[in-house]
């Protein structure tokens, strides 16, 4: 019987601060076994477990992409015990890695629809994944338009600022970075909070046209009716919870909203489904 | 069906000798009550106890677990890799389970044995354990178990049952571990078939017939989540509650655990305990923010679970098995029942 519960050794290969208030490190992490990294095989939008032994668990979204392979990389924001922790760690320090977790975006729905990936602050994660996932030589004519809305509270809080800058001058994805302000004369993006770039920039709906919402629960609050009023339908709207996880299994009992369980049955959904559920994230 | 005659006065000589095989379990006064506990030498269960204050479910999912453990020496080469714990799964036997305790740990089942993800501590346990059940002749006055799809002779989950007729038990081995455990003993006095289940069925239908105390949820299905969850009454109902999580710890169907570490010297362990959804803890985020933040929404969460959202999910009943501990003993008298028909109404 596999143990769900057995996390697999990793070790820290790479650390790299990734905003500039140093409140989040990006960790590059490789597995001791070849066959643990084969059996941790994961889609864009999955989590898993960062396990440090004796100082406990934390769930995080996985940062790297499907189509990077030889490591995992995730991004932490230091904010309890195990995340701390995580902070003052150091490269070639061994841990665990405990997945991957969760359901993932819905690819196969995706495919050959236009994307509309709105993200801010350092709910970022995933959706690197995403669209390093999507822009992949193999995958890039499986899905038609990309725009990408992304903002943070200032440029140096800007989660993978060289891909994003990168992407930027790419012509099969349309970037649309932004921050709440910013005293730099050279920053060349928008300047303002994401929901009225969206307003602004964001592609209209249409039947082939889907938006990924990830972001602080103020953003999101402010972006639904901006989605709503481009014509997006809830079921067009797909978007990536967070709730407090001990197992990430779907057995512990604490992350659930109504019947579904954000480890488990989650962390996406549509919006269709979290407006048939309790709020309670 | 297979049917044996025990005359309580070898019952105790049987499961001493059942010693070889079986650790056993078995309701032992403590203090004022009774709890089910391992059972040493010359320890032999109290059959004509009334219910144990904590129900049995800590045989096979124990109140405290270890799980893992991870040397934390960089000297060694296996430093900060855990590993599960070495643990004893050999066989054990509870003996005297209420029936309707038994039938708690096939809903416990649905949570850890899945498709996706078997939970191998309890799966290991689980397999490990025979249930020898003890019909209840005399239900208390706390007892709904027959509103709830089991009873006091529900058979549903027990390798034995047993039925108490006064100078013996009529034991109904239902399972092959059950035959095991029987055999182990040295119980093999088959008795007429027929006769014997005339009177368990007399019996059955007396204790049946005792138990006065009834709750409906006939019309929960019909409702959605968002309406039960929304109702006016949740704040009435968790008005006295003091969020002590009493209801949680002695209920035989609340699964709910945390997991923690704790390192002495260089070595540590992963082991997990009971949580309870009374607590603030249970959901809050590291950021502060909690979706559970106030009691109110911590006691809808829970009875929205044994009552809506389990159902819901796994379309096997309520999450109830109808023991009756929560209602006795609630230091504030909350009453599952009388909510389950306010939600039902």
């Amino acid at each position: 019987m596999e143990n769900p519960y057995r996390p697999y050794p990793v070790r820290i290969d790479d650390i790299e601060i990734a905003t500039e208030d140093k409140s989040l490190k990006t960790f590059k992490f490789v597995f001791l076994n070849k066959e643990d990294e084969e059996k941790f095989s994961y889609q864009a939008g999955q989590f898993a477990e960062l396990s440090i032994p004796g100082i406990g668990e934390i769930p995080i979204g996985i940062a790297s992409s499907p189509v990077e392979k030889g490591f995992v990389k995730f991004t932490v924001f230091k904010t309890g015990v195990v995340t701390s922790h995580l902070h003052n760690m150091q490269v070639g320090d061994i841990m665990g890695i405990r997945g991957p977790l969760g359901n993932w975006y819905p690819w196969e729905t995706l495919e050959n629809k236009n994307i509309l990936i709105i993200g801010g602050g350092f709910a970022f994660t995933t959706l690197r994944s995403s669209i390093i996932y999507m822009l992949d030589p193999a995958n890039r004519a499986k899905f038609k338009n990309i725009d990408v809305v992304y903002g943070a509270r200032s440029p140096g809080m800007l989660l993978y600022r060289d891909e994003l800058y990168e992407w930027e001058k790419r012509d099969d994805i349309n970037m649309h970075i932004t921050v709440d302000g910013t005293d730099d004369p050279n920053w060349n993006y928008h300047t303002g909070f994401v929901p009225q770039i969206t307003e602004d920039f964001g592609p209209k709906a249409d039947k082939d046209t889907y938006a990924i919402v990830c972001g602080p629960p103020i953003m999101i609050k402010f972006t639904q009716p901006v989605l709503e009023k481009l014509g997006y339908s809830d079921d067009q709207v797909i978007m990536s919870l967070e709730n407090r996880m001990k197992c990430g299994i779907g057995m512990c009992g604490r992350c659930n909203i109504g019947k579904e369980l954000v480890c488990k049955d989650g962390p996406v959904f549509t919006l269709k489904e979290i407006n048939l559920t309790p709020k309670e994230y | 069906m297979k049917i044996i005659k025990i005359d309580k006065k070898e019952w105790e000589q049987g499961l001493d000798k059942s010693r070889k095989e079986y650790h056993l379990f078995g309701a032992v006064k403590d203090k004022d009550y009774y709890l089910i506990q391992a059972l040493g030498d010359k320890v032999y269960p109290d059959m004509e106890s009334s219910d144990t204050i904590l129900s049995p479910k800590s045989v096979i999912f124990p109140q405290t677990e270890k799980m893992l453990t991870a040397n934390l020496d960089e000297a060694q080469d296996n430093h900060h890799i855990m590993e599960r714990v070495e643990t004893d799964y050999s066989p054990r036997a509870v003996l005297g389970i209420k029936p309707y305790d038994a039938k708690a740990f096939k809903i416990l089942q649905l949570n850890f044995d899945t498709e996706e993800f078997k939970d191998p501590y309890f799966c290991d346990a689980y397999a490990a354990t025979t249930l020898v059940g003890l019909a209840v002749n005399n239900p208390g006055q706390f007892d709904f178990s027959t509103s709830v799809d089991t009873g006091p002779f529900d058979e549903t989950d027990l390798d034995v049952l047993l039925i108490d007729t006064g100078n013996e038990y009529l034991a109904k081995v239902i399972t092959d571990k059950g035959e095991n455990f029987i055999s182990k003993c040295g119980f093999d006095n088959q008795t007429d078939e027929k006769n014997a289940l005339e009177t368990i069925s007399k019996l059955k239908k007396k204790a049946e017939k005792a138990i006065v105390s009834t709750v409906s949820h006939d019309k929960l299905n019909g409702k959605t989540i968002l309406e039960l969850y929304n109702a006016p009454f949740w704040d009435d109902i968790a008005f006295s509650c003091i969020n002590c999580g009493t209801c949680t710890y002695v209920c035989p169907t609340c699964w709910c655990f945390d997991i923690q570490d704790e390192t002495k010297d260089k070595s540590c362990i992963r082991f997990r305990n009971w949580d309870t959804c009374m607590s603030r803890l249970f959901t809050e985020h590291a950021s502060g923010h909690n979706p559970r933040e106030g009691k109110t929404q911590r006691v809808r969460q829970r009875f929205m679970h044994k009552l809506k959202y389990f159902p819901d999910k796994y379309d096997q009943g309520l999450m109830c098995v109808g023991c009756g501990r929560c209602v006795k003993h609630c230091p504030v008298n909350i009453d599952i029942r009388e909510i389950c028909e306010q939600m039902n109404s």
